[in-house]
């Protein structure tokens, strides 16, 4: 409890953090209960194509005649789970391969490093997009290919986090009564290991939303789920009619990956208060 | 002193090889796992490719072989820079390749140049004015642009530079019929240039100018600038000199990094922009189902990325002289 | 007794004060002093003296923010610096007053040649040419007994062991004769044997050019070497001062007192250090009598609640002690 008010407290002293998680949380009430509240079906035509915002409908009709609104509420949905789901499975992936690396050092480090930093210099976007391309795209496949293109990152910060802890005393401690190091690793390091974790693995999650709708944009995005991405890619062929079509779900990616961005940098504060950026 | 970077050339192409075989084996692996035959994908004819031409294929990749030995085969062949054939026109992969590499050079090039100038000056400026209007301004238009996606960016220009103001092409590379030659066509190149390398840099602006803004303010705490001052130097010559060229080295070290993410924020801003580059042959593969293409563009992007980075750590060998005797 | 000679550097009065987050602090408070041609002038005092404070304050280098000069005049040669816009500023940094700095390493840029380095303050205050600048460069090294100058110019500081990069500092700081050099702790990065090389060579070139020096050390062994006055400075302020020979033979502040106690432990064994009992007071919790009181062992009711002035209890040697003002009359 105590714990949880010194963080709010250090939180609430980055404004931009503030107002990152207020719109953050807009974004995530829009996406659970928007298409509850406006049940309307993003993919039937509801009326003439092309209409502007603020006409019969809020925000317009697609090409189809599809409701814009209803695809930004549905949208919103794909992104944040895609986001999220891939940002979690890189970090548990990168912190694995981190934690190992720096935990064991030698040559297990060596070998664990060399594949990290081959995934972070071949082009991860090209990666991403042959991966899904082939698995066919769905939101599982889509989840996968951001992953595996985004964990290393989290590789390389976890396992400088366990370099660092791996000669403390406590760790001195906990093998001298012979705990097992899974043990160590999970129990012990982990915990100490974890706040730039999560700092780094929040960010990652404004990335992952961009990934995805650069993806769906280029039409690998799930073809039963609208997204952001996709909407963008259909209002292209009328950008000189219909201009608004592809600002309104561009907009709502840039508010919402700005927004996960802020609360990034309120939880560093919050969370490293010894590493403030200047 | 010249033999030492010599033998640092020579020992960072050597550290090439394995990162090179590297991405053959993630081809591979790509390849085996794609739906369908692989004699197939790789005649790049969809099923409709002569009997006898996925036996030749089968031969030369050794098909019929067990998949270790496949796999001998296959990296042979991408060596050799044979990479199957694309169905989408009936040609070579490579050949495909090479003719829209560079495109994608051009493009990347001259975005990543306009990100650092711009990131320099703006990173020097916002340090040098620390906490101040300029300063926070610069910053939160950093953050802004950094949440920005590239080809959503894109699509915004359009419509306000070619279709609102009608100041500049909407796509292309050049003016096709026009045929323009020598400077003209530079020049309608170029004109052609400014939107997409615009849109690809900006998202690199806000990198450097953040990083730039860091790492001068880091610079600015250490001995050496206060003995600059002592020694009568305005504070204009410190920032672009002493200031400025300890503050790139790791701003350079990033810029190998960012390589690999460059060029995928190409293909999308190519497709936006019908850019003929390797960007735009993604989205065509993509439309066509074309596999072999795609895997193809991922090897010789791979390779292009990890030469780059080799050419950056030349670079930073350059501008600091400690880095010979390490 | 020599006719007065017009000093050099005349400093009345400089106060110098930090805008912190928990407060302003006072890091120099009211100092005064003067250096006369070819006179070395040491300032002593522990970390937290102000002491180097004072000493970036003569060339105005104290970062604003969080640090001002408040109040004071420092003049050279009768001209006041802290009136002068930023291009006069210019004109005397580097040229009429140089500094050189305790760690060589750090002081100067990695990345740059030290031909680079030196010859910038030639082009700069000299106007010469790039050719001219090297021929000069190799001089100045030549002169601060760099050996194979030629070679040396064109290394990097990285080439260079810690003795020769503090010279090569002191070359760049005589580039342009300078009438006053300031070296802060310019031997305490060094190894022992190079720093007696070091302080000699700056003797030397200080005689052989007749430029003032001031110096600041927290180390009285350097000096008893080397310095003609001395002021003892404490939480800001001067405490006493004397001429070296004064100082060491006859000290009357207690705090200089134990300055000298601790150092003569430290020349002996080096085995037990004796350094005067407690601490620096923090700059956010100073006593309100004088500031020594709390570690002094000859303190008294009055210093509790009255902070002592400076005053002269012989001709020319000020302390700021009521002990030592009562003995004296």
């Amino acid at each position: 409890m105590n714990g949880l008010a010194l963080f709010w407290r250090r939180y609430r002293r980055n404004r931009g953090a503030v107002a990152g998680a207020a719109t953050l949380a807009l974004v995530v009430v829009a996406a659970l209960v928007g298409p509850l509240l406006y049940p309307v079906d993003p993919f039937d035509m509801v009326g003439r194509p092309s209409q502007p915002p603020f006409g019969r409908f809020p925000l317009g009709t697609d090409v189809a005649g599809r409701d814009v609104l209803a695809g930004i509420l549905n949208g919103a949905r794909i992104s944040l789970v895609i986001g999220i789901l891939a940002s979690l499975a890189a970090t548990l992936l990168g912190v694995l391969v981190g934690a190992i690396a720096g935990y064991y050092g030698g040559r297990i480090d060596d070998m664990l490093m060399r594949v990290t930093e081959f995934f972070l210099t071949i082009p991860s976007f090209v990666l991403a997009v042959v991966v899904v391309a082939i698995f066919q795209p769905t939101v599982m496949t889509v989840t996968c290919a951001i992953a595996i293109v985004s964990w290393p990152s989290v590789a390389r910060l976890a396992r400088g986090e366990f370099i660092a802890q791996r000669d403390r005393e406590y760790v001195k401690g906990c093998r001298a009564i012979g705990m097992p190091d899974w043990e160590i690793i999970l129990l012990q390091i982990m915990p100490n290991a974890l706040p730039p974790v999560i700092v780094v693995s929040s960010l990652m999650v404004a990335t992952a939303i961009l990934t995805e709708s650069g993806l769906s944009f280029l039409g690998l995005g799930d073809p039963n789920l609208v997204s952001w991405g996709y909407m963008i890619g259909v209002a292209r062929t009328v950008l000189r009619t219909a201009w608004w079509m592809a600002a309104i779900p561009g907009a709502m990616i840039l508010v919402t990956v700005l927004a996960i961005n802020l609360v990034g940098e309120g939880l560093n504060d919050a969370l490293n208060p010894k590493l403030r950026r200047r | 002193m010249r033999q030492a970077s010599l033998l640092f050339l020579v020992r960072r192409l050597v550290q090439v090889v394995p990162v090179v075989l590297a991405i053959a084996a993630v081809n591979f692996f790509l390849l085996r796992m794609a739906p369908g035959d692989v004699a197939d994908i790789l005649a790049g004819q969809m099923g409709h490719a002569t009997l006898e031409f996925t036996q030749q294929l089968r031969r030369e990749f050794g098909l019929d072989q067990p998949v270790y030995m496949q796999f001998f085969y296959y990296i042979g062949k991408l060596l050799t820079l044979d990479l199957g054939r694309s169905h989408l026109q009936q040609a070579p992969v490579i050949d495909l390749i090479l003719d829209r590499l560079p495109a994608t050079v051009i493009l990347m090039l001259t975005s990543i140049l306009i990100a650092i100038a711009v990131g320099i000056v703006l990173g020097v400026a916002a340090a040098r004015r620390e906490g101040r209007l300029a300063d926070t301004l610069v910053s939160v238009t950093a953050l802004v642009v950094y949440a920005t996606p590239a080809f959503w960016l894109g699509l915004m220009l359009i419509v306000l530079f070619s279709i609102q103001l009608d100041l500049l092409p909407s796509g292309g590379m050049y003016q096709i019929g026009a045929g323009r030659t020598g400077l003209a066509h530079a020049l309608d190149v170029a004109k052609h240039l400014v939107l997409p390398s615009v849109t690809l840099g900006l998202f690199y602006v806000a990198i450097y100018t953040r990083l730039m803004r860091a790492s001068m303010l880091e610079v600015y705490g250490l001995e050496f600038i206060t003995t600059a001052r002592a020694k009568g130097l305005s504070e204009t010559t410190i920032a672009w000199t002493h200031a400025l060229r300890n503050a790139l080295l790791p701003v350079v070290t990033l810029a190998g990094v960012q390589f690999g993410h460059l060029l995928g924020g190409s293909i999308l801003v190519e497709t936006v922009f019908a850019w003929p580059g390797l960007g735009r042959l993604v989205f065509d593969a993509l439309l066509q189902r074309d596999l072999n293409l795609l895997l193809g563009i991922l090897f010789v992007s791979s390779v292009v990325v990890v030469f780059a980075n080799l050419a950056v750590d030349l670079i930073y060998g350059l501008l600091d002289p400690r880095i010979v005797h390490k | 007794m020599t006719a007065p000679m017009p000093p050099v550097l005349a400093v009345e009065g400089l106060s110098v004060e930090f805008r912190t987050a928990r407060g302003v602090v006072r890091a120099v408070d009211d100092l005064s002093f003067t250096i006369g041609e070819g006179e070395t002038v040491a300032i002593v005092g522990e970390s937290g003296s102000g002491k180097s404070t004072a000493a970036m304050a003569m060339l105005r280098l104290i970062a604003d923010p969080p640090g001002r000069i408040v109040a004071g005049s420092i003049r050279l040669d009768g001209q006041e610096l802290l009136t002068l816009d930023d291009a006069s500023l210019r004109r005397v940094r580097g040229r009429q007053i140089a500094m050189i700095f305790q760690d060589p390493m750090m002081a100067l840029n990695p990345i740059y040649t030290i031909e680079r380095q030196i010859g910038e303050v030639l082009r700069l205050h000299l106007g010469v040419g790039r050719a001219e600048a090297f021929a000069q460069t190799v001089e100045l090294l030549r002169l601060v007994g760099v050996p194979a100058p030629e070679d040396r110019a064109r290394q990097y500081p990285h080439n260079l062991s810690g003795g020769m990069r503090q010279r090569v500092m002191i070359a760049m700081a005589l580039a342009c004769r300078p009438r006053l050099l300031i070296a802060d702790e310019p031997t305490t990065a060094l190894d022992v044997t190079v720093q007696a090389q070091v302080l000699e060579l700056i003797q030397e070139l200080k005689t052989r050019l007749g430029m003032a020096v001031l110096l600041i050390t927290h180390d009285l062994g350097v000096v008893a070497e080397t310095a003609h006055r001395v002021i003892v400075m404490y939480t800001g302020g001067k405490v006493e001062e004397a001429t070296a020979g004064q100082l060491f033979a006859d000290p009357r502040h207690p705090y200089t007192q134990g300055l000298l106690q601790a150092a003569k432990w430290e020349e002996s064994d080096g085995v037990e250090l004796r350094e005067i009992p407690g601490t620096v007071p923090s700059p956010f919790a100073m006593p309100t009598g004088c500031s020594f009181a709390p570690r002094c062992a000859a303190v008294v009711p009055r210093c509790q609640t009255d902070r002592p002035a400076l005053t002269e209890i012989l001709p020319g040697r000020p302390v700021r002690c009521f002990v030592a003002q009562g003995a004296a009359r």
